[in-house]
């Protein structure tokens, strides 16, 4: 195929071919990663990126390579960028696009494609990935024509990263890439009359909002994964104090308020912390920012904050009012509208609602006293009883403290991690919430490290998810990568195995993972190191030499099988009727 | 409720496909959608017909929005607006009934487009009762074949859905 990389007609010289005016596009854009795994139609494009500065990490599977760009995007807030050949490397990625979707996370995706004279004609390794990805791409886009290449890439980034965020996926089909172009700028700005995002909330409704928190006796303030995205933990953290609010967070809020702080109420939703859940259903004012009400959040939905008078703070219209009927409606960015309330917003004193934070108070009490610290030690240290998974998250978050970033996987381990995370800032929690995307820890950590090189980049997975991915390690053995992955090792799919417990009549199929390998001896195969723990006495020196370590290290903590998350809110409840809680 | 959403969109390839995705993936019933270009050809028209609550007409018209490719989304109200669809009817008509049926066609304002020695083809517009007592009442001759294009309607007055390019430039309101 030498010599047909630059298909000119005119047989000018001195021209770019379509992939090297992406990856100089990609230059311009600031793009310093992507992230891929190569293949016959998306060569183009790997040939102009082997003479460019961007760094290509070469994941080991596709599904990884969408995951790695997006731990990248969550870490950074920079735009993850990731690409795949046509076919089954496109479809491969599929999963990796629709957890960034659900999770409204920025990334611009390229796929390559059959020549643009072959599509539908079902050629080899011919599939209509825009067509798969319609529903869970932000936008997508088929490029038919070399000069629309510009406008696209320009449009990719900037749809991907404005507004509520989102994957962009660009296909791209082999002769587009090898096409030539004259010289060509990259476009100043976009023209798109369908896509204006609304950034400054109505002066009006945000009034409102200020008088409704003025004359509220039981407000609580519940953020989401839209202060991450939008910057605005100062912001929140500002009104919190200023009119004494407590914060409850979602999942994916976590990290957007200072865990450490006396208004912190933890997480709420279905595993949601008892001060949480009861504080949204007493309340008589909730300011939601940036959340969009999943049903892992309300619960039974017609009774969430039944009390409460409801305003709903987010970007994106469409959220305002999906799940929850909402009484103050602020369409905007949340730290623009935040700001806008602070300007309005009088300072309130914790006494003025005395009675709400005496109300808090006895919960957080009630539940430190069942659940809190220590208790699951006295369990763990009993004879013959096995080591707890929560209490090894709870260990791992003390001896860590506020530093690093914690990434997990999905099942309960993930919940344990989002229950006791003791984090301080926003993008130092990375965890897959819409999708719940097993698999996604390892390759998302890879992605987090590469983006914050100094941070101490702390993996929490269990032994199912882990497996789903574990080739990467391959990725972060190669790149030297001292990621520290601590298995809660059940040797069962725990979180499923919780649910058979409670919902199949105890009837267990299909979750136990006895033949498991030698997790050791695996970390030890891609050349890391690793040590495996089964007693709660060695735990502490094992999470601190583990993170003392330089290297790629693995601990496996042999944890009770038995082990259920709590607290739990049973199918079809209110948040507020917990077990064990 | 029936509701009458109008809908400017770009007209490009894979708009419609998008459309149409958004609706069976968020369950909206749809009862009739149209499509044609503008006076301006880079802008198609919709005119979609939808069942459901007044929560559901808000998801609809907010969902559309967030679609790239959507420019502007309206509600037409009932009372506000004119609505038409036309449908092409293929009646099966024995000779010594041709008198009867050019009667039929001619107080429902319709046109006989087509006539062979067996069938008449019948065009006809109005609104969808309009349209549904004509078939009614042509089943006694014997229906071969209909096609109705779904309705497509328009605001009364002056108001018009127009795409004005926005002073403000996009980008500008950028963080
Ligand atoms: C096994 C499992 C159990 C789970 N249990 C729980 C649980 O108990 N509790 C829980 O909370 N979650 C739980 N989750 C996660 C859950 O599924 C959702 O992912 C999560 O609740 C969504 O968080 P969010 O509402 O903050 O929305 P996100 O998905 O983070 O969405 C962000 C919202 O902010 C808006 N937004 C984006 N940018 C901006 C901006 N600049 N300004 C304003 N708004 C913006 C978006 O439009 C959107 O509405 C669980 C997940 C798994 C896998
Ligand atoms: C890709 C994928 N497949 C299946 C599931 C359903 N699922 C949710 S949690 C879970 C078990 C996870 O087991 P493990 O990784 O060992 O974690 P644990 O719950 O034991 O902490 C499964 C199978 C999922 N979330 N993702």
């Amino acid at each position: 195929m030498l010599g047909v990389l630059k298909i000119d007609p005119e047989g000018g010289v001195g021209v770019m071919n379509g992939a090297e005016l992406i990856v100089k596009f990609l230059e311009q854009e600031k793009v310093e990663i992507v992230f891929g795994h190569p293949g016959g139609a998306i060569l183009p494009l790997y040939d102009a990126l082997r003479q460019s500065r961007i760094r290509h990490v070469l994941a080991r599977h596709e599904q990884a390579a969408a995951h790695a760009a997006d731990g990248y995007a969550r870490a950074t807030g920079k735009v993850g960028v990731c690409m795949a050949t046509s076919g089954p490397g496109a479809t491969n990625l599929v999963t990796g696009i629709a957890n960034a979707y659900m999770d409204s996370i920025p990334m611009v995706i390229f796929t390559g494609q059959v020549p643009t004279d072959m599509i539908g004609t079902d050629s080899f390794q011919e599939v209509d990935i825009t067509g798969a990805t319609l529903p869970f791409t932000k936008h997508n886009y088929l490029v038919k024509d070399v000069n629309l290449l510009p406008r696209v890439i320009k449009e990719a980034f900037h749809i991907a990263r404005t507004g509520r965020p989102g994957p962009v996926l660009v296909d791209l089909p082999a002769d587009i890439c090898l096409q030539a172009v004259g010289k060509v700028e990259y476009p100043s700005r976009v023209d798109l009359p369908g896509y204006k995002p609304t950034y400054r909330g109505h002066p009006l409704q945000v009034a409102r909002a200020a008088t409704a928190i003025q004359e509220a006796k039981r407000p609580v303030l519940c953020a989401g994964g839209g202060v991450i995205s939008s910057g605005a933990s100062e912001e929140l953290l500002t009104l919190a104090e200023r009119a004494a609010i407590p914060v409850t967070i979602t999942m994916m809020g976590i990290g957007a308020f200072p865990a450490t702080h006396p208004l912190f109420l933890g997480m709420l939703g279905l595993h949601g912390l008892p001060p949480a859940n009861h504080a949204v259903m007493g309340a008589d004012l909730l300011l939601a920012v940036g959340v969009r009400f999943g049903n892992r959040v309300t619960g039974k939905v017609d009774i969430f904050a039944h009390q409460a008078k409801v305003v709903h703070i987010d970007i994106d219209p469409v959220e305002i009012g999906k799940n929850v009927p909402v009484d103050i409606p602020i369409v905007g960015d949340a730290k623009l509208v935040l700001r806008d309330l602070l300007e309005r917003v009088h300072p309130v004193e914790k006494v003025q609602r005395q009675g709400w934070f005496d109300q808090i108070e006895r919960w957080k009490t009630s539940y430190q006293g069942s659940m809190g610290a220590g208790v699951e030690k006295k369990a763990s240290n009993e004879k013959g009883k096995r080591l707890k998974g929560r209490w090894v998250v709870e260990r791992l978050n003390q001896i860590l403290g506020k530093e690093g970033i914690i990434l997990t996987d999905v099942g309960q381990h993930q919940m344990w991690a989002a229950q006791l995370a003791l984090r301080e800032r926003a993008r130092s929690f990375i965890s897959s919430g819409g999708l719940g995307t097993m698999g996604f820890g390892l390759p998302a950590a890879i992605g987090a490290k590469l983006g914050c090189p100094d941070e101490e980049v702390v993996l929490i997975t269990g032994d199912g998810g882990f497996q789903m991915n574990m080739q990467e390690l391959s990725v972060a053995a190669k790149l030297g990568l001292n990621l520290k992955i601590f298995i809660l090792n059940n040797h069962s799919l725990g979180m499923v195995r919780q649910l058979q417990e409670f919902y199949y009549n105890k009837e267990y199929y299909s979750i136990e993972l006895s033949d498991l390998p030698d997790m050791v001896k695996l970390i030890e195969a891609f050349g890391g190191t690793g040590f495996r723990v089964d007693d709660p006495a060695e735990v502490d020196d094992a999470i601190k030499r583990a993170l003392a370590s330089e290297a790629l290290t693995l601990v496996d903590f042999l944890v009770d099988p038995n082990e259920n998350v709590y607290p739990m809110v049973p199918r079809g409840k209110g948040i507020d009727e917990m077990i064990g809680g | 409720m029936r509701h009458t959403v109008t809908a400017l969109v770009e007209n490009s390839p894979g708009v419609l496909t998008r459309v149409a995705g958004l609706f069976s993936r968020r369950g909206f019933n749809i009862d009739s959608l149209a499509v044609g270009v503008t006076e301006d050809p880079r802008i198609s028209r919709m005119t979609i017909v939808v069942e459901g609550s007044e929560a559901t007409l808000e998801q609809l018209t907010k969902q559309l929005n967030k679609l790239i490719n959507v420019i502007k989304v309206t509600d037409l109200k009932d009372s506000e607006s004119v609505a038409r669809e036309l449908a092409l009817v293929k009646i099966a008509v024995e000779p010594a009934q041709r008198a009867q049926i050019t009667q039929l066609v001619d107080i429902f304002r319709g046109k006989i487009i087509d006539m062979g020695r067996q069938s008449v083809i019948v065009e006809l517009t109005g609104d969808e009762t309009k349209v549904d007592a004509f078939l009614n009442l042509a089943r006694d001759f014997g229906i071969k074949e209909v096609v109705r294009t779904g309705r497509i309607a328009m605001a009364r007055g002056m108001k018009s859905m127009e795409y004005q390019k926005e002073e403000k430039q996009n980008g500008q309101n950028i963080l």
